[in-house]
């Protein structure tokens, strides 16, 4: 919300302070000021000039040559401007003087521009005379400046005075960010009465008097609400022998600076009083108003209604709409119908103030697809209690402005309305929520400044209707915090019982993730948690995959992110794409994020967020790369048992032939491979790319970070290496089951140090050798020990078709 | 007997003296004092000499020896130490030459702004929690003081599933969890992905992550509010940072208020980066609304508590100075490896 200061100060007139004061300390007592703009910005040395005399220029069609009287003396000024005419009252910028803008009405320039005197083609020209985009204004807001040329004051202005302070430029416009619960702030008098409470000055109310004539508006209007849930209450006026002309200037001048386009007086009384009270207004010409009678209901479904836009609206039952005795005129709380707007014809108003179910207004403006500063206003909720005021305060400039007759007497059909809230005043409760030691005294004259009633019989609070904020004690005491001064409330921690402060098990093990992703070079990526349906295909699932089963967002963004993500690969593939296709060389990334799995479509219950630990890579590294990571982490979340690998994966993501699913003690928890070539091309990457995915809620049970030290080897090791010619289809994985099963409690390590496939080997075979180690732990070995655990491997070997070489 | 020992020890530092190299000073110890050396054999001489005598003689002997020997010690050290001289002499390297690195990888600037904030709380006796990011309309919205038709639900900022399962929009949904658990003090920071609907731009993400935190126990106060907020502000954007709360409203709380610092460029003069205000919006916070408390089954009468909502994005922005908000989720590893 835009308002002068001006407009401020007329409620606040003891108000003092600089601009920058103002905002600091109606932002620190809760009415938040954005920015403000001084209206006044770049224009310097400006005064009212009078063009005595105008000649040709001798050497230019296009240009004049003005004599300009400024007060003391006659200034030559030279200008293209088509407008001006001997006698016109001018602003003129004088030499060194600063304007805000050029005369095209473009963006203004941070610094203004300065005018300095010189010579148009050979003739001296000392100032400049502007036009209203010169003085960083518009015609929007000054509709009486002319469309081309220069700006012309009325002929009472004094010759010599502050042009800029004439058009009521010497102000200071503040945004204000007027937070939801504050209805009555979106009205400058509320924004006033926090003006005055946080300055500690008198607040003055505008005064409301209606004289009306000797009529009766009885006899011009009935009014019947047929929905009172919708329409709490109704106010009608009338006004008759309207005569359509500008509004005052103080007033376009006010509107203007709140971004509201003058357009005539009855118009802008309206919208004046909007701004005012913050209760919007609508006018019908009563000529238009069938039977004289205005009905408040329902619209029926299917019904389309024509707005004084010229638009079309689609309406159903849920909409309110204010109607005569045969037909809609308005969709209610949202704009007026075009079969029954003012035009300059119009002879009798008939004036609304009404209030309306908030959630309704807000619920229909978004069915028809229309929101307007009325509807942003009634979609709070307002105080029934206001709109009574606003309607008189119409009437009263109606009568003060002289542009119609208004008929006594006001249609107000209502039903019981709120009642204050009444709280018994407890000044030590608001002490303790807040920590603070606040006078009561000090209590008591903040309520006074917010108009909160003391009742010293009941010792009570009697809140008045505007604040539908404070509805318990905790609003109270936020009120004594506000205007305290938050700033003043002490610093002091939490005292009382000793809480341990805690990172969950689950969340360690993610942490450890991360150090070891890290350590192997892998950074840490986000993606996001929704994806595109099409993903399925881009990976190659098949069509009955469960995988396929996700939960779809009811109003998404659009495709690409309109279904919850049910695998993680698509995330790190995209990213992995991403990198290759900026030319990254050795990417390694991983993720840490959640697939959401539904336990059944459509969502009935919350669906099963599962943690996934995603790793992917591409460059100069291999399956065998990606899986010594995994080892790691395993290691490192004390996982010491070996994990199986299972290359009957059935994953079609993967390259057939390497991948694997990953098993710890018969646990499925996770998978690895390389990316499958199609995939790749799917993603647009043209290299061999790995990933694997950890499922964390399954890795979670094996995870420990108990270790237990089992003491050094005290007795020397024996070594045995074996070296065998195996067919090519048994996995080195076999090989070690044989030889873990097998070599007995002396048994300590194997590792593999050769494997070979080619020229010397019999097709269908490939050479393996493992070097074994065998210790005790309370004796040196007997070679005995270690014939008898070698012959039962080899036995075990030689079982599967494995030949010995040594 | 003692011109000869003279002699011997004279010869045998002469040697010493004119060796160039450790195998030829183990040549003199071997000539004079090994097994058949010359010292040696002067003592196998002593059967020649007079009985009164031989303690005398036996002791200008081993005075000859020792000072053979300390001296031939000297050598041996002086020569080995030249010897080392020589050889680092050869291996002088070009220390400016490339580093042979590990190529550690990098945290996410999220995680690495996340990690700072929980190692604040942690310290200060708060657990993390975690809540669910698919939420029931009733955690997210109706037990936070968001009744059905208020504006804030509003289904252009929330991604629905169903009419009652949604996207959280904000972590103070693992409050309501946390609460009715019914454990009693509550401590806790509940970090987490929420969504709202908001295209994708350098300021906006449809999904970005908060930080939620609660405090109920008895006589918790606003000043513990502000106390502990600009501790962790403080931690958090260093010792001189400044804070000032400024009222606010979220149906939630109450009172309730914003938090700035002071800029943590300028420190609090104005500059470019907070638009020469000085101050930085950093979080919104206040005092659990009772109505909150009554409906997780907590009697506010007794407890009361605070709570409080940092966008962990937007603390990594300022603190990184990354000016566009879609680097965050592009992953390029460019960008990742400068954390």
């Amino acid at each position: 919300m835009n308002t002068a200061l001006s407009w401020i100060k007329a409620y606040v007139p003891d108000l003092e302070c600089t601009d920058q004061e103002y905002m600091d300390a109606m932002t620190l007592s809760g009415t938040k000021v954005e920015g403000y703009t001084r209206l006044d910005k770049n224009l310097e040395k400006i005064v009212v000039g009078q063009i005595e005399k105008i000649e040709k220029h001798p050497d230019a069609d296009k240009l004049i040559v003005c004599q300009v009287n400024i007060g003391e003396e006659v200034i030559q000024i030279v200008t293209g401007a088509p407008n001006v005419k001997e006698g016109d009252k001018v602003p003129v910028v004088l030499d060194g003087g600063k304007v805000a803008g050029g005369h095209d009405g473009g963006p203004l320039p941070e610094d203004g521009i300065v005018i300095k005197a010189g010579k148009l083609r050979g003739v001296p020209s000392n100032g400049m005379m502007c036009s209203i985009e010169e003085l960083g204004s518009s015609r929007d807001m000054y509709p009486e400046a002319p469309e081309m040329g220069i700006y012309i004051f009325e002929d009472d202005v004094p010759v010599g005075a502050d042009a800029v302070e004439l058009l009521g430029l010497r102000d200071t416009v503040f945004e204000y960010e007027v937070t939801s619960n504050r209805v009555d702030c979106y009205s400058v008098i509320g924004i006033a009465r926090e003006a005055a409470a946080t300055f500690r000055k008198p607040f003055v109310l505008p005064e409301v008097t209606v004289k009306g004539n000797s009529e009766k508006v009885e006899d011009y209007i009935s009014v019947e609400v047929l929905d009172r849930e919708l329409c709490p209450r109704y106010c009608a006026r009338v006004c008759k022998n309207i005569k359509i002309g500008p509004s005052p200037k103080w007033m376009q001048r006010r509107l203007a600076a709140s971004g509201i386009r003058p357009i005539n007086n009855l118009v802008d009384i309206t919208n004046y009083v909007m701004e005012e009270y913050g209760q919007p207004m609508h006018a019908y010409d009563l000529n238009t108003i069938a039977g004289h009678k205005i009905i408040v209901r329902r619209a029926k479904d299917g019904d389309v209604f024509q707005t004084l836009d010229g638009q079309d609206r689609a309406l159903d039952s849920e909409v309110l709409m204010i109607c005569d005795a045969e037909k809609e005129v308005g969709i209610a709380g949202i704009m007026g119908g075009e079969n029954s707007k003012i035009t300059d014809d119009v002879t009798t108003v008939l004036f609304e103030a009404a209030t309306f179910n908030g959630a309704n207004i807000r619920k229909s403006a978004k069915r028809v697809g229309l929101r307007t500063d009325a509807s942003g206003k009634f979609e709070k909720g307002l105080d029934p209690h206001n709109a009574e005021a606003a309607i008189n305060r119409a009437c009263q400039l109606i009568e003060e402005f002289g542009c119609g007759e208004v008929v006594s007497g006001m249609v107000d059909v209502r039903g019981e309305l709120k009642e204050e809230v009444v709280l018994s005043f407890e000044p030590d409760s608001y002490n303790k929520l807040l920590g603070t030691q606040v006078s009561k005294e000090e209590m008591l004259a903040i309520f006074k400044m917010i108009e909160v009633e003391y009742i010293e019989a009941s010792n009570s609070l009697k809140v008045p209707t505007f604040r539908q904020d404070i509805l318990r004690q905790c609003d109270i005491a936020e009120e004594v915090a506000r205007f305290y001064g938050y700033d003043k409330i002490p610093t002091t921690l939490p005292t009382g019982e000793a809480t341990t402060g805690k990172l969950p098990f689950k969340l360690r093990i993610e942490q450890k993730a991360r150090d070891i992703a890290e350590y192997c070079g892998f950074s840490q990526g986000m993606c996001y948690s929704f994806e595109s349906p099409k993903v399925f295909d881009k990976l190659l699932l098949d069509a009955d995959d469960p995988a396929r089963k996700a939960i779809t967002i009811a109003n998404p963004l659009g495709e690409d992110f309109s279904i919850m993500r049910t695998v993680s690969l698509n995330g790190m593939l995209t990213s992995l794409a991403t990198n290759y296709n900026r030319r990254n060389k050795e990417v390694r990334l991983y993720e840490l994020g959640n697939i959401y799995l539904p336990k059944a479509l459509p969502l009935t219950e919350l669906p099963e967020e599962r943690m996934q630990f995603t790793l992917g890579m591409y460059g100069d590294c291999d399956f065998f790369t990606m899986k010594g990571v995994l080892e790691e982490f395993f290691d490192c979340i004390g996982m010491r048992k070996k994990a199986i690998y299972d290359p009957n994966a059935g994953r079609n993501y993967l390259h057939p032939g390497r991948q694997a699913n990953i098993f710890y003690e018969g646990t499925l928890v996770g998978y690895l491979g390389e990316v499958h070539p199609e995939v790749c091309d799917n993603y647009d990457m043209k290299t061999r790319a790995y990933v694997a995915v950890l499922d964390m809620p399954a890795v979670l049970p094996f995870a420990t970070f108990d270790r237990k030290y089992e003491g050094i080897a005290k007795y020397p090791a024996v070594l045995r290496d074996i070296s065998m010619v195996v067919p090519k289809e048994i996995m080195a994985g076999k090989i070690e089951a044989v030889i873990a099963q097998r070599g007995g409690k002396i048994l300590e390590d194997y590792q593999l140090f050769d494997i070979y496939e080619g020229d010397q080997i019999k097709e269908g075979y490939k050479s393996v050798a493992y070097s074994i180690t065998f210790r005790a732990k309370d004796r040196t070995l007997e070679e005995a020990d270690v014939t008898a655990a070698m012959k039962k491997i080899l036995n075990g070997l030689e079982g599967m078709g494995i030949e010995l070489r040594s | 007997m003692k011109e000869k020992l003279e002699q011997i020890k004279a010869e045998a530092l002469r040697q010493i003296e004119s060796s160039d190299a450790l195998e030829k000073l183990n040549e003199v110890r071997v000539n004079y004092l090994g097994k058949k050396g010359e010292l040696t054999a002067v003592l196998k001489g002593m059967k020649d000499v007079a009985p009164e005598d031989r303690p005398k003689v036996g002791q200008l002997v081993n005075e000859t020896r020792e000072e053979i020997e300390r001296v031939l010690e000297e050598s041996v050290k002086k020569m080995e130490k030249a010897v080392r001289e020589a050889k680092m002499k050869k291996e002088v390297i070009d220390v400016t030459l490339p580093a042979k690195k590990n190529n550690v990888g990098h945290r996410h600037p999220n995680t690495i702004a996340l990690e700072e904030v929980e190692r604040i709380f942690i310290g200060m006796g708060y657990e993390v929690v975690e809540g669910p990011d698919v939420e029931k309309d009733y955690y997210n919205f109706e037990a936070l003081n968001i009744p059905a038709d208020h504006p804030a639900k509003d289904e252009q900022d929330t991604f629905y599933i169903t009419g009652d399962i949604l996207l959280r929009t904000q972590t103070s949904s693992t409050q309501v969890h946390e609460m009715e658990k019914g454990k009693l003090p509550i401590r806790m920071i509940a970090p987490g992905r929420v969504f709202r609907s908001d295209e994708v731009d350098a300021t906006h993400s449809p999904s970005f992550h908060q930080i939620e935190g609660l405090v109920i126990d008895k006589n918790i106060t606003f000043a513990d509010l502000k106390g502990t907020l600009e501790e962790f502000a403080r931690e958090l954007f260093g010792e001189e940072t400044r804070v000032k709360f400024r009222p606010h409203h979220f149906p939630f709380t109450e009172p309730s208020a914003e938090m700035d610092v002071t800029c943590f460029k300028c420190g609090g003069k104005g500059c470019r980066f907070c638009k020469g205000e000085g101050w930085i919006e950093i979080l919104g916070c206040g005092m659990v609304h009772p109505h909150v408390l009554e409906m997780s089954g907590i009697d506010p009468e007794k407890y009361t508590g605070f709570a409080f909502g940092v966008g962990l994005e937007r603390i990594a922005l300022l603190k990184y100075e990354i000016d566009d908000m879609r680097l965050l989720y592009e992953n390029d590893i460019r960008f990742l490896k400068q954390f």
